[in-house]
């Protein structure tokens, strides 16, 4: 069987894989990070959206052996080591943009994918066009929209704080 | 022990406690969980909508690698396993009961759907499981089938059932026809619409999945299953399945991502792992792919109505008649039957004063998905109905449709109302919701943004919906009279701690709605313990006494008074106690904000105080009180709850491409006290949207031959961030008048309200076009279409 040697939140670890053994498979089955999920096999929902040296990816469309070097991301390695979190799920908790959480992990690393490869800030009609990957069915996106919004004046330094909202 | 800040109460839009894990990536939904020794099954389902079983051959499928068993529906007949139970049964017109044909765990003798479920092949991997299932071998007849509800009507239709002649589950009525059709004998105007309800697929995130597992040593069985109600399916799949007492199996629904009505049933996967893993002494785990969920899941709507709406000269309704199909599907799905019914020609009068109505209702098997509650489930269909035919009522007498609505509605002095259908409201205001929504909206200034979009080559329109619906599902002798064939009241335990931290036991269950925040709120308010100090405890029978679950936008209203009358109790035997120990008398001793307090003096013990005397009771009245500090309450609902409120959508039509955007949506509703602000918000927001998917978006689309086209997420068009309005959402409250919160339930009512206000913008966009109705979803073809087929006309004109 061949084997990977990848980097997954800071984490080295070489195993061995099937051929058809799909990223998200090393991830959850392998390497027990159940926080990336899978919620359709066309590629669709975006649940499964982890970042490979950088961009974001959709694992359940990635072999594992593609990824032979690389540096993963997932959910579970996006908060500081003190527990803090990453101001896009600071933000996604102040905001109420999620609900049954299934969709979240994936849209998480959407979302920040998205605000660090537009550091000029982004409209909420971009944001919407942004997520198109991402399907989420219980929040009607609103929330996640406003989330995003403000996540992204933390993240490029705009603001010190997240911006509350509105009671 | 804090007293708590009134901001952790109810009315505080609290963050919610639960977000921590699903943000962070430690949710434990069933997929996320792995049993020792766990194997995998993979389940083979039919590819033909009707066929026969000739035989199977599972031989190759046995010896390939890994496989540890194939299971027929023979094999798990003869090894004694029951049907799929239904959980209502609705009585025809002349009495007799519906028909209610057997509905096998695996298919037997006939497949009748695509994705009916007919072999399992249980493996060390998954992966050799799937493998394996495609070396089996089955001979099928193709049999004729009916696709659709005409089609199973019609004489000499394919028969999907020996027990269903003419392929009729029920055909039942409510009303009194011949008041009504007295009623149009003396209208001055009659409204009438044909209209199809159309069939929706729920789709939520997290795909279902089950893990089963026997322990020899003590003859348990434990069902992990992504389900909305484990008490349900533990009683369902224990009693008329796999004759297991309660006593022996623990039904377990870990988090679940996301329901909508879908994984409220009994599905056949929940019951053949719990088997397997019998069988093969192995913990047996199951993932539905999704072009699985969309072949299994049950489906929802699907209603082909004719409605007729008789009004006097002023506009005032005098009668409403309705006749509905609606299809079932293949199979009866758990709650299948009341939906069409009595989730459905209920709720027919509306928030109008309506004095006759008279609906009968066709149930028809076809070769399709079984059909049962969406989110709204039954409610939505007659709320589109109502409200599309009040517009095309306005359209046709000439009165503006504000008014006419105005002119019908039920007023805030005749509560409680009694309408024709069975149902009595107890509160609400509809004027004022449809007022403050006009408002928001600013429907006065459309006309403006109208011209202002026709110089942009837009068509804009606006709509307006005022609905209402029925939850806080039920009391248990009413829905008992009607066919339930379970009780519907909820069940809390509120255990208060040595210390005085509190554990909430509840029947609900959480898959998105945020219980264990607003629940953890409820105890806050009430005993004055801060959130944090508060865990609720749902979805596991091993944990919480009893349930009936959550759908039908019953948490609060039913869950949260049950909780309430327990610590009423709480209350009161620490009342009791602290009389001992503040030496006064029980009448005595008032209970406020965490502390127990003799009247008119500052002698206190506050409720850490109390539970630690009731858990080491060593100065404590002892003869007349048991120690501890623990109360379960079975709260039965006194009568539904009555949501009700106005939506109104704006949207604006490209007329070269036929597109429609939904420019403006704005939701007032009265969903009784609200909790917390955030969390209703964010039900209403994700209500509208699904609303929205379904006037807009959402097709379920069979081909003639019974293949569904629309079976993956590339096919079936669900909401994106990008096809979604900013949603304004705002409250209007009047209490529910008998339940203790005052609550009135959040889940569905955007999903009610939505889908006739945006259809109605649509038909108001499109009015230049001679436009009277147009069927759901309103997508761009459809729309393009209708531009197109009427622009000769015009042109002539």
């Amino acid at each position: 069987m061949p084997q990977v040697t990848l980097t997954v939140n800071g984490k080295k670890h070489t195993v061995e894989v099937e051929p058809r053994t799909l990223l998200v498979e090393l991830l959850r089955e392998t390497l027990r990070l159940t926080g990336t999920h899978v919620g359709c096999d066309t590629s669709q929902c975006g649940a499964c959206v982890v970042h490979v040296n950088g961009d974001s990816v959709k694992s359940c469309t990635t072999l594992a052996v593609m990824c032979d070097g690389a540096e993963v991301t997932t959910i579970e390695g996006l908060a500081r080591p003190d527990g803090t979190l990453h101001p896009m799920q600071e933000a996604f908790r102040e905001y109420h943009a999620l609900q049954c959480g299934f969709c979240t992990p994936g849209m998480v690393m959407s979302a920040i994918d998205l605000v660090q490869k537009n550091p000029q800030g982004l409209s909420e009609e971009e944001i919407r066009h942004g997520l198109e990957g991402n399907l989420c069915r219980c929040t009607g996106y609103h929330n996640i929209v406003k989330a995003i919004a403000a996540a992204q004046e933390v993240m490029h330094g705009r603001r010190k704080e997240l911006a509350r909202a509105a009671e | 022990m804090n007293v708590v800040t009134p901001f952790e109460g109810i009315g505080a839009s609290v963050r919610r406690k639960e977000d921590l894990r699903f943000l962070s990536g430690r949710g434990q939904y069933t997929d996320d969980l792995n049993r020792p020794g766990q194997a995998y099954a993979w389940i083979l389902r039919s590819p033909h909508p009707h066929a026969r079983i000739r035989g199977i051959d599972t031989g190759a499928a046995a010896a390939m690698p890994g496989v540890l068993a194939v299971f027929t529906g023979k094999d798990m007949a003869e090894a004694g396993v029951g049907g799929l139970p239904c959980g209502w049964q609705v009585h025809n017109k002349d009495g007799s009961p519906m028909a209610e044909p057997p509905h096998p765990v695996l298919a037997l003798d006939k497949v009748r759907h695509v994705g009916d479920p007919v072999a399992v092949v249980v493996a060390e991997t998954r992966a050799q499981a799937r493998d394996a299932a495609e070396a089996i071998a089955v001979d099928y007849e193709v049999l004729p089938a009916a696709v659709n509800m005409a089609q199973a009507l019609a004489p000499g239709a394919p028969q999907l059932h020996e027990g269903a002649p003419g392929n009729l589950c029920y055909d039942w009525h409510i009303g009194d026809k011949a008041v009504v059709d007295a009623a149009f004998a003396r209208a001055h105007k009659v409204a009438r619409l044909e209209l199809v309800n159309n069939r929706l697929i729920p789709n939520a995130m997290e795909p279902r999945a089950a893990i089963g597992e026997y322990d020899r040593g003590t003859g348990d069985y434990t069902l992990w299953t992504t389900s909305q109600n484990p008490h349900v399916i533990r009683l369902l799949m224990g009693a008329y399945v796999l004759h297991i007492p309660e006593s022996r199996l623990r039904v377990i629904a870990p988090d679940v991502g996301g329901g909508f009505g879908s994984k409220i049933y009994h599905y056949a996967e929940e019951a053949i792992v719990t088997w397997a893993a019998g069988r093969l002494e192995r913990p047996v785990k199951w993932t539905a792919d999704r072009s699985e969920s969309f072949v299994s899941d049950a489906h929802g709507r699907d209603h082909v109505t004719t409605a007729e709406l008789a009004l006097d000269q002023d506009g005032k309704i005098l009668g409403l008649r309705v006749s509905t199909l609606a299809n079932m599907g293949a199979y009866l799905s758990t709650f299948a039957p009341c939906i069409p019914t009595y989730l459905y020609a209920t709720l027919l009068a509306g928030v109008y004063t309506t004095p006759a109505i008279y609906c009968e209702v066709k149930a028809v098997f076809t070769n399709t998905v079984p059909v049962d509650a969406y989110r709204g489930a039954g409610r939505p269909e007659a709320t589109f109905l109502l409200e599309r035919l009040m517009d095309v009522a306005a359209m046709e007498t000439g009165i503006d449709r504000i008014e006419l609505r105005r002119r019908n509605f039920i007023g805030s002095e005749q509560f409680p109302y009694q309408t024709p259908v069975a149902l009595q409201y107890d509160s609400g205001n509809y004027h004022a919701t449809l007022d403050q929504a006009l408002k928001a909206a600013d429907w006065a200034g459309f006309e403006a943004r109208r011209a202002e979009a026709r110089r942009r080559g837009k068509l804009r329109g606006i709509g307006v919906s005022t609905y209402i619906e029925a939850c806080g599902i039920a009391p248990s002798a009413v829905v008992g009279s009607l066919g339930a064939r379970a009780g519907l009241y909820e069940v809390g335990t509120i255990r208060v701690h040595p210390t005085g931290s509190v554990t909430v036991l509840t029947g609900a269950h959480s898959h998105g709605q945020g219980h264990e925040t607003t629940f953890a709120q409820l105890v806050a308010d009430k005993l004055g313990v801060p959130i944090a100090q508060v865990e609720v405890v749902h979805g596991d029978t091993g944990k919480v006494p009893f349930g009936m679950g959550t759908y039908g936008s019953r948490s609060l209203a039913v869950g949260g008074s049950a909780m309430v009358k327990a610590m009423d109790k709480i209350i009161a035997k620490g009342k009791r106690i602290a009389a001992h120990l503040l030496e006064a008398s029980v009448e005595d001793i008032e209970f406020e904000r965490g502390e127990f307090r003799v009247a008119g003096t500052d002698k206190k013990k506050t409720l850490a105080e109390i539970s630690l005397a009731a858990y080491v009771p060593h100065n404590y009245p002892i003869e007349e009180l048991e120690p501890g500090l623990e109360e379960t309450a079975f709260y039965d609902p006194k009568n539904f709850t009555f949501p009700a409120g106005c939506h109104v959508a704006e949207v604006e039509i490209d007329p070269e491409t036929g597109r429609t955007q939904v420019v403006n949506f704005t939701a007032v509703d009265d969903v009784g006290r609200v909790i917390n602000p955030m969390i209703v918000e964010g039900q209403v927001q994700g209500g509208v949207a699904q609303g929205i998917g379904q006037a807009l978006l959402e097709a379920c689309v069979y081909d003639e031959n019974g293949q569904l086209l629309s079976g993956s997420m590339m096919d079936y068009t669900m909401p994106r961030a990008d096809d979604l309005p900013p949603v304004g959402v705002a409250t209007h409250t009047t209490l529910c008048t008998h339940n203790p919160l005052g609550v009135k339930g959040c889940g569905e009512v955007g999903a009610i309200g939505a889908p006739p206000a945006v259809i109605n913008a649509v038909v108001d966009a499109l009015k230049e076009y001679g436009v009277r109705h147009v069927e759901m979803p309103a997508t761009p073809e459809r729309i393009w279409r209708i531009i197109n087929a009427n622009r000769p006309r015009m042109a002539a004109e």
